[in-house]
């Protein structure tokens, strides 16, 4: 008989999987108790070697062009379907749901990184415009990526869960932390093996497991993350999320629908250009 | 160097336009009412420290009466007044002002201490237009890209600073009403006298009563607004840290704010740049308004290869400010708002001497009575300066350097704020280069200071939350819209 190899799940930051500094774990289990993994739990360093890493990324990503953005985030999409069994053998493990229902989640993600990937190029046409001075001056306004930003995946589902928070995060130039669901966090770092195989530059997004209490603080009042996805988060810590990140004056929302435009210009910011016309 | 500045005559605007009582009440539900307290404080002219009338004091009692006027109003009648309507009530309030500019004009500048150049040019025709714009989208907010049937919050708070006292209530009022919410105002402690003759223009204008409530008052009024429990959404121009005060106090309600703060403005010159074109530039870009401006180019970032020529025609250009009286038509620079904002620009400006920065201030003769400050620039500015780092809200100007592109967007990029940005330069390749390295709301290449009510204005990082104006800024008063 042969012995499975099995993974080791471990965190990804700056384009590399490194076990947490802290060098702690925590055990996880399938629906029936048996031992799945031991992901990394993650510390405040690891938290912030990912912010760290983000910030890098974020001249490099943003400053691509929406094309390359969107033709990255397609080839994210063609990884994930080739490595579908994957992840749905993951999901089936963790959430305890049929084969065809972790089999819709994996498409339905699927889908969305490409709905995702077609908007990289569209929003500054949508979103943006001139605008018509009382005056001799050309004025126009453009949507921009904000920074780094937070996105917490909910404990629902798997691998949907943290498309809906990332895909429109990093679309538009941005550069993500994403923490992890707690209990359903494989397809997080299994995600991470997607990522590093699409050309998507290291640190573009980077992603910890571990305590969603204990790092969220942390990132709630990291000055150098400039909004947070809080949709996977408590409802009930909205407020301490809020205030701990009033310091820099984060821009946090928790979002009702699944897939939307306002979830890509919630972590933009406005640009508006004046020049004089005349010879 | 005075002796180089023209001699004019005096050419003082008259006052006899404006027509001030001597105590005025809160504007409640469509009327005057006393203040609970009774106490009323004193708003004087910042020229002269004349007393130009008492304003209430108003409390937390008031501005729940306020609110529930608001709310009454949003209830029973501003959410049934067809769109149409509404728009009409807004081009109505835009033409009294267009009919009265000379009386509010007057009225800002003895209020403020500004010059009523900027008053007549800017301030009122502004607050006019802006009226104007934004009463066109009452109608018309299905085609603004925030959904097929936009809804407003309902009754938004909303507290603006003293630096463009009727301005800024246009900034808040117009766009808040467009969408169909209703208002409660606090203006500024300092200010409050163009807002209360701005309630005579809702009269005139026939608005339903309770649409627009004005609660004058100091910091503790606008702290009881801000924390009343039945107001939808907050609309604050201040400083960051109030901003960020008001930003922890409703982060347990889920309420949103819109918040325009404070701001650190670089204004670059490339030494490509047009350089008798920037010289105006930077002139206006801190010395419009006394540099009461969140906006202001505060910092001027110079490429080392121009530093002393273009030095020597800024401070020849800053010995001509004419600094007095600002009722008077050919004044540049009128008085500092207050003794309080007067410390403040002092004990900066203390500051950037005793780290090492050079002063020179313009050799003009300031008035005896009332706050001056004379036109000044500091050089041998570096980062770690306070001078570089905080805002002056004055007319102070700190000077740096650079050597390369690069390095200029780092210097510029360098500071917790994101509100402005200014670039000179004749190559533009290197305008749009910049315009995309900056991080700031508004840049103005070849130009500085310009405001327009279709033109979005707002900051990023600490210089605030959203934008107001253009079609982007009614977003703050659309539910849920982004």
């Amino acid at each position: 008989m042969r012995i499975d190899v099995m993974k080791t799940y471990k965190l990804y930051i700056g384009g590399a999987f490194p076990r947490s500094e802290s060098g702690r774990s925590y055990e996880l289990k399938d629906k029936k108790g048996n031992f799945i993994a031991n992901p990394a739990l993650a510390s405040r360093k690891d938290l912030r070697d990912a912010v760290v890493a983000a910030k890098s990324a974020f001249s490099g990503w943003s400053y691509a062009t929406a094309y390359n953005r969107g033709q990255i985030l397609y080839r994210m999409a063609e990884m994930l379907e080739g490595r579908t069994e994957q992840f749905v053998a993951e999901i089936k493990a963790l959430e305890g749901v049929t084969d065809s229902v972790a089999r819709k989640q994996v498409q339905d993600s699927i889908d969305l990184w490409v709905w995702y990937a077609g908007w990289s190029d569209k929003i500054s046409t949508t979103s943006g415009g001139t605008n018509p001075i009382a005056g001799p001056y050309y004025n126009f306004t453009i949507p921009e990526p904000l920074g780094v930003v937070g996105v917490i995946a909910d404990e629902k589902e798997s691998l949907l869960g943290l498309t809906r928070g990332l895909a429109p995060v990093i679309a538009s130039g941005n550069t993500a932390v994403l923490i992890a669901s707690e209990k359903l966090p494989l397809s997080a770092i299994s995600l991470a093996e997607v990522i590093a195989t699409s050309d998507l530059p290291s640190g573009v997004v980077n992603i910890l497991t571990g305590s969603k209490s204990e790092l969220i603080p942390w990132l709630a009042s990291h000055m150098e993350v400039d909004g947070i996805d809080i949709s996977g988060a408590d409802k009930k810590l909205d407020g301490e999320i809020k205030k701990a990140g009033t310091e820099n004056l984060k821009r946090i929302y928790r979002f009702e629908k699944d897939a939307s435009l306002k979830r890509i210009l919630s972590f933009m910011e406005y640009k508006t250009v004046w020049h004089p016309i005349g010879i | 160097m005075t002796a180089d500045i023209f001699e004019y005559s005096p050419a003082p605007e008259s006052r006899a336009i404006v027509k001030l009582k001597s105590e005025y009440g809160l504007f409640i539900n469509g009327k005057w009412v006393s203040p609970q307290s009774k106490k009323k404080f004193s708003s004087i002219n910042p020229a002269t420290e004349e007393v130009l009338a008492k304003v209430s004091q108003g409390n937390q009692v008031d501005v729940d009466k306020a609110v529930k006027a608001a709310r009454a109003a949003y209830n029973k009648v501003w959410s049934k007044t067809k769109p149409k309507e509404r728009a009409k009530y807004l081009f109505r309030i835009a033409r009294l002002l267009q009919e009265r500019a000379r009386e509010f004009a007057v009225l800002e500048s003895l209020d403020n201490g500004k010059p009523i150049r900027e008053t007549r040019d800017v301030d009122v025709p502004l607050s006019a237009a802006h009226f104007f714009y934004h009463a066109g989208w009452a109608d018309k907010l299905e085609y603004a890209g925030y959904g097929d049937n936009p809804k407003p919050y309902g009754v938004v708070a909303q507290i603006i600073p003293w630096n463009f006292p009727l301005l800024m209530l246009a900034w808040k009022v117009a766009p808040a009403l467009a969408t169909g919410n209703t208002v409660v105002l606090k203006p500024a402690e300092t200010t409050p006298l163009t807002a209360l003759l701005f309630a005579e223009i809702c009269e005139q204008a026939e608005l339903p009563a309770g649409v627009v409530n004005i609660v004058t008052g100091d910091g503790t009024t606008g702290a009881a607004l801000v924390n009343h429990r039945d107001i939808d959404k907050v609309a604050f121009t201040g400083s960051t840290e109030v901003g960020k005060l008001i930003a922890t106090s409703i982060a347990d309600r889920g309420i949103p704010a819109t918040l325009e703060l404070g701001g650190k403005g670089a204004n670059i010159v490339f030494d490509d740049a047009p350089i008798d074109e920037a010289v105006e530039g930077i002139i206006n870009g801190i010395f419009f308004n006394q540099g009461h401006v969140c906006c202001a180019g505060s910092r001027l970032l110079l490429q080392e290869s121009i530093v002393d020529d273009f030095l020597t025609k800024l401070q020849s250009r800053m010995a001509k400010i004419r600094v007095g009286d600002p009722l008077d038509k050919n004044t540049d620079l009128g008085a500092i708002n207050s003794s309080a904002q007067l410390t403040k620009i002092k004990e900066l400006s203390e500051s950037g001497t005793k780290e090492g920065a050079n002063i020179w201030s313009a050799p003009c003769t300031l008035p005896t009575k009332g706050f001056w400050y004379p036109p000044t620039i500091f050089t041998g500015v570096t980062a770690a300066h306070r001078i570089a780092r905080e805002e002056i809200f004055g007319p102070v100007l700190s000077v740096l350097t650079f050597r390369t592109p690069q390095e200029a967007m780092e210097k510029a990029n360098n500071t917790p704020y994101g509100l402005s940005a200014g670039i000179w330069t004749e190559k533009g390749s290197k305008i749009l280069w910049a315009a995309q390295q900056l991080k700031a709301g508004v840049i103005w290449a070849n130009t500085f200071n310009k405001f327009d009510p279709a033109s979005p204005f707002g900051g990023y990082k600490e210089s605030g939350w959203g934008r107001e104006g253009g079609r982007h800024g009614l977003a703050a008063y659309i539910k849920g819209a982004k």
